[in-house]
């Protein structure tokens, strides 16, 4: 009788095994070694240009048709503005996609600004730990969302590396996740600039195909090598961005998160993702093969109903 | 209860009475065989609904305020910190911790463990009620609950870790309402569709094990979308969803062991003979799986800093708070059941049951609130949210008592003899009048 059970609790994992394998080659989860949208437009922002103007703010703000901002555009002082116990400069939030700070950072006393909105990830983490799919990543290289589907988990927001996606809490019907769009719908799907890259007067913004602007920035870091540091965030990080960012200063003393991961965030969940099909396929034949094992190849169950007609009601 | 099950009163645990051969209507069932006046004078003895009371009367105009005004006037959950403690406490702590449906199921009905059945409906009562809490915890949370079976139906974003956790609680959740349904059907005489569930056991069980293997997992998994977020300590890219898997098995034991002595303390009219004589041993037995589940908790969790080099830390404050999670969490029980286990002392294990419960509460809200955002800012919950998430808490509980009162969990549902069925019709019934239940009852399950 055990060894009857043995051998049918040997071929029914074997079979499960075989078809954990198979599920498991058929389905490639994944982002290993990908090299995002080849004609995918992106920004470069070169820091050493910024003045901190905030006419891209402006321009957000009209071409997004946003609320008007408690203090004006041409007012200064926002850049003293500090929250959290004076730890933290301003962000992005539902009314405002883009924002322009200040650091005491520069070369001989000279403030450094960085301009920040949604970088437009090739492989963005938004998108790819949402479970209802509220994003997508068009051709043209913009991360854009759809309002219409999103249940507001929030999840986007704690997968963000560069804590971008903002959400309305004010609202109670409707909340939504707002960010900048890359003006996808009024612009970029057209073909033409968003709106902050048009209304810079420094040329800090410059639009193009984000395969040239790689070419671009490291252009400008050979022909300027004393201005620049030779870095250009936003090639590599979280797998490549499409707007990326040329800095006189060290990244980190401008805000950035230079610990940031080269592979895409979602490489991260790859290995459980991958458990997945495993799990599924293999795990009943193997319990219950444990099941037949432990209760004398089946012989405990027999027993049961046997009792059960004596119990029951 | 106490104090009337003194006088002589005993509650519905039976088809019918047993002193008058009477059968329960639905209604004196559910009003545990009292009239109303006499259940209502219980319910206003009973100190624990006063505190109830006085939370609820609190917290639900706070949650009809919270979806009146948004998320925003009750919490600070904000741009840096989207998650707080509705999904910090009542998703990350209630899933682990109510592991324990399909643990002891593996144990009972799997591995044919039938010394453990005297616990193993309230250990499927425990996962079937902190899973369906922390669904209402997710709702209170989920900007638009309204649209919470999108991910099944409407779009599917089939590669996110989130997707899973969707679709495994809510596959979950079914089959829990199955296995606990059992209960349910003796409780309310419907033979036919107890033996068609019976008839699941094994299969139901198995989809336990797969579901729960995977959402476990994959709610530690969620947090490796954070790398720069979460605290190197407890991040680990490969470790994570062990972590989170291999301490819900102690979370679900020990949460059982914390509830049944709960039961045993404040509800012990309502056990049966089988739960009151085994509880004990079980709980022995229960820490003697935890105890296996505690060293390998804290191997890998030695593992995973080895793996990712993070010795470092350990030296600066979050180290020192990373370690004390280890040493009350995880070590304190060690120590606690192994001294427990070898000298039986069924108090110190529970003791230690208690504090595993505790910490396991603690690494769920250090990955989820505390060391979440660790190089940025700490952020305090709003009174608010604290208030509501005790509510439905308190609800929680509520409804926990509600049903070990009535369905036989703890204890079991009892057969009247036909003989004493047909005897006496005309007889008035009264709670004075009990048979001797050796004579007249018999075991149900």
């Amino acid at each position: 009788m055990s060894k009857m059970t043995r051998r049918k609790f040997l071929s029914v994992s074997l079979a499960g095994a075989a078809a954990g394998t198979f599920t498991l080659s058929g389905k490639a989860i994944g982002a290993a070694g990908f090299t995002g949208y080849p004609d995918g437009m992106g920004v470069l922002v070169d820091l050493t240009r910024c003045i901190g103007c905030r006419t891209c703010e402006a321009a957000c703000n009209e071409e997004q048709k946003l609320p008007a901002p408690a203090v004006p555009f041409d007012d200064h002082s926002v850049f003293d503005e500090l929250h959290h116990g004076g730890t933290q400069k301003r962000r992005t939030d539902e009314n405002a996609f883009t924002v322009v700070n200040r650091y005491e950072a520069g070369k001989e006393g000279q403030p450094a600004y960085r301009k920040i909105q949604c970088n437009h990830c090739n492989e963005p983490a938004c998108l790819t730990s949402c479970f209802v799919n509220a994003y997508t990543k068009t051709k043209e290289g913009a991360v854009i969302y759809n309002s219409k589907v999103c249940v507001g988990c929030r999840n986007c927001m704690v997968a963000c590396p560069f804590r971008i996606p903002a959400y309305s809490y004010s609202s109670a019907f409707n909340p939504v996740i707002r960010k900048c769009i890359f003006c996808y719908d009024t612009r970029l799907k057209f073909g033409r600039p968003p709106a902050c890259v048009e209304a810079c007067p420094q040329e800090v913004l410059t639009f193009g195909h984000r395969k040239n602007l790689i070419k671009v920035a490291y252009e400008r870091i050979r022909v300027n090598p004393g201005r620049y540091v030779g870095h250009l965030y936003g090639e590599n990080e979280v797998g490549g961005t499409s707007w990326m960012y040329l800095s006189g200063v060290p990244f980190e003393e401008v805000g950035f998160d230079t610990t940031l991961q080269k592979e895409p965030i979602l490489a991260n969940a790859q290995a459980f993702l991958s458990n997945v099909p495993m799990v599924l396929s293999i795990w009943p034949a193997l319990f219950l093969g444990f099941h037949r094992l432990a209760t004398r190849g089946g012989e405990g169950a027999e027993e049961k109903p046997a009792t059960e007609k004596r119990e029951d009601i | 209860m106490k104090s009337l099950v003194k006088t002589g009163y005993r509650p519905v645990d039976s088809v019918a009475d047993e002193g008058s051969g009477r059968r329960w209507s639905f209604l004196e069932k559910l009003l545990l065989g009292l009239t109303l006046r006499e259940y209502l004078r219980q319910a206003v003895r009973n100190p624990l609904n006063w505190i109830l009371g006085a939370l609820f009367a609190v917290g639900f105009p706070l949650i009809i305020y919270r979806f009146i005004f948004g998320l925003g006037v009750v919490t600070h959950s904000s741009n840096d910190y989207p998650w707080g403690l509705f999904l910090g406490f009542g998703l990350f702590v209630m899933v682990p911790l109510s592991a324990s449906g399909f643990l002891m199921g593996t144990t009972v009905e799997l591995f044919g463990r039938k010394d453990f059945k005297p616990i193993l409906r309230i250990a499927l009562l425990n996962g079937l009620l902190g899973y369906f809490f922390a669904v209402v915890y997710l709702l209170c949370d989920l900007g638009q609950p309204w649209r919470l079976p999108y991910p099944m139906v409407v779009a599917w974003g089939t590669a996110a870790v989130l997707f899973l956790v969707g679709w495994h609680v809510a596959t979950y959740l079914t089959v829990q309402i199955l296995e606990v349904s059992e209960a349910f059907f003796e409780w309310a005489q419907w033979p036919m569709a107890k033996q068609f569930i019976k008839k699941m056991t094994i299969g139901l069980t198995i989809a336990g094990i797969i579901l729960s293997t995977l959402h476990q997992g994959a709610l530690g998994a969620l947090f490796t979308y954070a790398p720069s977020k979460v605290h190197p300590l407890w991040y680990s890219q490969e470790f994570l969803w062990i972590f989170f898997f291999v301490s819900s098995i102690f979370g679900g034991l020990c949460m059982v062991i914390v509830v049944s002595s709960i039961v045993k303390k404040t509800m012990f009219w309502r056990a049966d003979e089988a739960f009151r004589e085994n509880l004990d041993r079980l709980t022995i037995g229960l820490a003697r799986g935890s105890s296996m589940a505690l060293i390998t908790y804290l191997t890998i969790k030695l593992l995973g800093i080895a793996h990712d080099n993070e010795w470092a830390y350990l030296a600066t404050g979050w180290g020192q708070w990373f370690s004390f999670e280890l040493l009350f969490g995880v070590i304190a029980p060690m120590v606690l059941f192994a001294y427990g286990i070898r000298n039986q002392r069924v108090g110190i294990v529970r003791f230690g049951a208690l504090i595993a419960v505790l910490g396991i509460a603690l690494n769920r809200l250090n990955t989820a609130i505390i060391a979440f955002n660790w190089n940025l800012y700490q952020e305090i919950p709003h009174i608010f949210e604290w208030i509501i998430a005790f509510t439905l808490f308190g609800l929680y509980i509520a409804t926990y008592r509600f049903i070990l009162y009535r369905l036989p969990i703890v204890y079991s549902w009892k057969k009247v003899p036909v003989e004493a069925y047909a005897k006496a019709t005309e007889k008035v019934h009264s709670h004075g009048a009990v048979a001797q239940p050796s004579t007249v009852s018999r075991e149900m399950r």
